[in-house]
């Protein structure tokens, strides 16, 4: 399998369970506890402020601690819950490269963006370009690269829902997916159009510690089942994976052919620069009230992001030692089941009390995760929508300015029609290869975003055209390289597996579409009549670096 | 120009006129309770704390103003007043500083994670038989290297905030109070 299935793996799920039972029904209860919990919290902080500050940042005074918090739920999907930990169960050292490169790329996240950012903009990503630049087209651009980038990600984190609510209530049908999915969006549309950021910030964090908690549980508890030593509990795993020592080694997934290796390297790519373009963190960054708070919640964010990647190691080979490879792969063909199978292994296995409790807890955690995560990504869609596009790009020039009252109903209004579109779009997609949803997300954030950004930043010279020119330069390649790449067409696995139009090698488009990006922004820039206003970027970079004029 | 205390105290007329436009639009700055926030910023003991209590608070200033902050995006500050200032302060030596020690960490230690991890990365395809050396106990070249990421991952995060807090966030904080005097 090549790297982006890998992916895909992490979230789509084949529908075969072996465990059945009680289990599920107490699952069951807990999901209703997990919605009941969190439409408490929309409903109670909701009511606080409608302003717009309070609906896109959430009126701008969570604490360092609280946005860190927030910051690694809206981060840590069910991909890394459920996905990168069942990945390590199957592939050992090769799953573990996943860990490493989700959380290598919070570095770019802490020292180019977040604290620039937080002085430069007020709401979205295109508002730090909006400083020098001409107004009109640089939020056309950036906004509507971050609708598809939220938009592609929403799909994939649905897509997976609904197989995998399905999967940890034990009903396979078709029509169970389907109202999974319809009401997860139901759900979250609720969540953003009454609480907005408020509340789906506190979502973020009641899901975290949920998260946080219920790993540190299962992982203390592995450890203590081999007795604190990583080499029996290494050696176990092994022996329980059926691949013996290669199961520790480099190559169990990525031993193939080049393109499978330029593959895997393009896929690293996107994901340590896409991270740094994901309109939906970004947004956090809005939520406290100064540059350093936004630094010193960034930290805290890679703290409990990396302290969750190393348990997903542990977690992961627990699995195997102690359910076995061959079982979590009959539970489900990626692996996604794994943690939950540990938990009732642990717990006394099947039939027994504990086990029944554990493995519903950490299935709602599962549960909980998928709402929270697809919330944020609903609000930071809607937000770039009203915010960038209706309130700016769609404006004429002779029509009065959108006030902010207006742009909130209009933002609130877009959280139903993209909430709306994304369950029927996942209702379509039901059969696609999510890989491609999820990969294309990053690809697109880090060629379409990270390179715009960091020019307008940086770059005395960038201009308006070059802004341009590097967003759609990034957006629309990687878009048209999927489509002509072995995930849509020409291979078992594609969208259309009957026929082939592919001529793109690569599943994932990272390693040409983000040069490209950077490479257009600087041909449009040279290449246009138009010069750089040195005032604005005077501007820019003071405000950026000391916070002066900050929001 | 270098920003001094003389040069803040001189309010330009048309900065002045400058002025009141920028309160009744509602310009980016600190809202009144944004002001009042800050104090945590300045906690009791830091040598700066003293020096800027005695000068009006931004946010005091701005509560004065009745008018509601305006709904609008902000305006883009076509003044030329404005443009001068940051102009200003950008070839100010307090900003050349700020910024020189904020590049200075962050391309250098950008350049060592983005190697090191792209070199890791790499290094699984092109030399597959050295990363299975076995190193310390279970764990083989492989693995230590994995685990390293997450050590320097860790380490280099905490270098950079530790950077941030004592070299940079206090004279950013006093070059924004200076900065919005003067666009005041």
């Amino acid at each position: 399998m090549t790297p982006t299935a890998f992916i895909a793996a992490a979230i789509t799920t084949r529908p075969v369970v072996v465990t059945g039972g009680r289990h599920h029904e107490l699952a069951v209860v807990l999901f209703a506890l997990v919605v009941v919990i969190t439409l408490a919290i929309t409903l109670w902080v909701g009511r606080r402020g409608q302003a717009a500050e309070d609906f896109y940042a959430g009126g701008r005074d969570f604490g360092p601690l609280q946005n860190g918090i927030a910051l690694s739920g809206d981060y840590l999907s069910a991909a890394s819950f459920l996905g990168v930990t069942g990945l390590i169960a199957l592939y050992g050292y090769d799953g573990m490269l996943y860990s490493i490169g989700f959380l290598v790329a919070w570095l770019v996240v802490l020292m180019w963006v977040a604290e620039l950012v937080r002085n430069t903009g007020r709401y979205t990503l295109a508002d730090v370009l909006a400083t020098r630049m001409r107004e009109r087209p640089v939020r056309a651009a950036a906004g509507s690269a971050s609708v598809v980038v939220t938009l592609l990600y929403l799909i994939a984190q649905m897509v997976g829902a609904g197989s995998l609510v399905a999967l940890l209530l034990g009903t396979t049908g078709a029509a169970a997916k389907t109202w999974t999915i319809v009401a997860v969006g139901a759900l979250m549309i609720i969540y953003v159009t009454v609480g907005g950021m408020r509340a789906t910030t506190w979502i973020q964090i009641v899901k975290a510690m949920m998260l946080m908690i219920g790993a540190v549980l299962l992982t203390v508890w592995v450890l203590v089942h081999f007795q604190g030593d990583l080499g029996e509990l290494m050696h176990a795993a092994a022996r329980s994976s059926g691949a013996g020592d290669r199961y520790l080694e480099p190559g169990l997934k990525y031993g193939g052919s080049v393109t499978d290796r330029l593959d895997f390297v393009s896929l690293g790519l996107a994901l340590v620069l896409g991270t740094a373009g994901l309109p939906h963190i970004l947004s956090r960054f809005y939520t406290v009230p100064t540059a350093r708070a936004a630094r010193r919640s960034t930290v805290w964010a890679i703290g409990l992001v990396g302290a969750f990647y190393l348990m997903t190691i542990v977690l992961g080979l627990g699995a195997t030692a102690l359910v076995g490879s061959k079982a979590v792969k009959a539970a489900n063909s990626a692996g996604n089941t794994a943690v939950p199978l540990l938990a009732l292994n642990l717990g006394g296995g099947e039939g027994s009390t504990g086990g029944t409790l554990l493995f519903a807890v950490t299935s709602a955690i599962a549960f909980a995760t998928i709402l929270a995560v697809v919330a944020g990504l609903t609000l930071a869609s809607s937000v770039s929508f009203a915010h960038d596009l209706y309130a700016q790009a769609f404006r004429r020039a002779d029509r009065p300015a959108v006030t902010d009252r207006q742009e909130v109903v209009v933002a609130r209004l877009a959280a139903v029609v993209i909430g709306g579109l994304a369950v029927v779009l996942s209702l379509f997609a039901q059969r696609l290869n999510v890989a491609f949803l999820v990969s294309l997300a990053f690809a697109v954030a880090a060629s379409a975003n990270l390179p715009t950004l960091l020019y307008s930043l940086f770059w005395r010279r960038f201009t308006t055209r070059g802004a341009c020119w590097s967003t759609y330069g990034g957006l629309v390649p990687a878009l048209v390289l999927v489509v002509f790449s072995p995930v849509v067409s020409g291979s078992r696995t594609a969208m259309f597996p009957g026929v082939d139009f592919h001529w793109f090698p690569l599943e994932n488009p990272g390693l040409i579409s983000i040069p490209l990006g950077f490479l257009l922004g600087w041909v449009g820039t040279v290449s246009g009549e138009e010069r750089a206003d040195p005032d604005k970027f005077a501007e820019l970079e003071v405000r950026s670096l000391t916070g002066a004029g900050a929001v | 120009m270098p920003i001094s205390d003389a040069h803040r105290s001189v309010v330009h007329p048309v900065q002045g006129a400058a002025l009141a436009q920028h309160e009744v639009t509602g310009s980016p700055g600190p809202t009144p309770r944004q002001g009042h926030r800050f104090d945590w910023w300045s906690t009791p003991g830091k040598p700066d704390a003293a020096k800027r209590s005695a000068r009006p608070r931004v946010g005091a200033a701005r509560s004065a103003v009745p008018a509601q902050r305006s709904l609008q995006s902000p305006p883009r500050m076509p003044d030329p007043a404005f443009a001068e200032v940051y102009r200003e302060v950008q070839q100010s030596d307090a900003f050349r500083e700020i910024r020189r020690d904020y590049r200075r960490f962050v391309f250098p230690a950008t350049a060592v994670f983005l190697g090191w991890y792209l070199g890791y990365v790499t290094a699984q395809a092109v030399a597959p038989d050295l990363m299975r050396t076995q190193l310390v106990g279970p764990f083989s070249v492989a693995w230590v290297l994995g685990l390293l990421q997450f050590v320097s991952t860790f380490l280099i995060t905490w270098l950079y905030a530790r950077n941030a807090r004592s070299k940079r966030d206090r004279a950013a904080l006093g070059l924004r109070w200076e900065t919005q005097d003067q666009l005041r």
